[in-house]
């Protein structure tokens, strides 16, 4: 059961990604990124990361996927600016050095997976919980989850000085 | 259970689409879409290691991660709109200011 939902959500997974990047009209792209966003995050559910899913549709799937969908629609694209694609043989050798991409990963997943040492078998139920991670996250991680709010400040900051026409 | 192999294999492939995305598209907005994509397949390889690993760093990392991708939406969509004012055009091929 548990296999059939990892297939049905992987193979969503992959569609959507794939058109992701064949449309031609960016407002498409961002829907369908949207949709492979709350695969993967059925994906985080299956992994055993329930607050790791929920924080994928709400920050992810929420919030930034609106923000590029204010962006596209604020920039006003017609179909005679999207300019020109690649030409036929730039879009070949893409697509052959992404898939020789493919194979390398998929040699070093094959070559270096064994050895781990596994401890899914005996994971506690709260496993992948708020209560867990915020516990990681306010103790052993206090440090970088405080810089991560000047990270923030900072692109607030930038964001504003980049869109403003005046300052 | 499903092995972690299989979720490692399906994040190298949803990778591999965005580098493809991002090589072989010539709109500034797909090709942040394509970075997005490959943030997120790297994110899930993070917590299917975390749960390999019955550790829970992974997925804090993820949520750093995550923090990361949204501070880099907020300034990279700044910058399209101010390519975009600049330029009035979406297309890569027109960010040619600094190249020699």
């Amino acid at each position: 059961m548990e296999f059939l939902i990892f297939l049905i959500t992987a193979i969503v997974l992959v569609v959507t990604a794939v058109l992701v990047i064949v449309q031609r009209n960016p407002v498409a792209s961002a829907l369908f990124l949207i949709a492979a966003l709350c695969a993967q995050a059925v994906l985080y559910l299956l992994l055993k990361a329930p607050f790791l899913a929920v924080i994928q549709i709400i920050v992810y799937a929420g919030a930034i996927m609106v923000l590029f969908l204010f962006v596209i629609m604020l920039l006003n694209l017609r179909r005679d600016e999207f300019g020109p694609e690649r030409r036929k043989l730039q879009k070949f050798f893409g697509i052959l050095f992404a898939v020789i991409l493919f194979i390398e990963i998929g040699a070093l997943v094959k070559l270096s997976l064994t050895g781990l040492p596994s401890a899914s078998k005996g994971l506690d139920p709260a496993f992948g919980g708020a209560h867990a991670v915020g516990k990681l996250l306010f103790t052993d991680y206090l440090f970088p989850f405080e810089v991560t709010s000047v990270l923030l400040l900072v692109a607030i900051v930038g964001a504003i000085v980049m869109a403003k026409r005046k300052l | 259970m499903v092995p972690t192999s299989y979720y490692l294999i399906l994040s190298s492939l949803i990778f591999s689409i965005g580098v493809l995305g991002f090589l072989i598209r010539r709109n500034i907005l797909v090709i942040f879409m394509s970075i997005e994509l490959m943030l997120n397949a790297v994110n899930l390889s993070l917590v299917a290691f975390a749960r390999e690993l019955g550790s829970l760093q992974g997925q804090v990392f993820v949520f750093l991660v995550m923090t990361v991708a949204a501070a880099e939406a907020a300034v990279g969509l700044a910058i399209i709109i101010a390519f975009f004012r600049n330029k009035k055009s979406a297309n890569v091929d027109d960010l040619n200011l600094m190249k020699w």
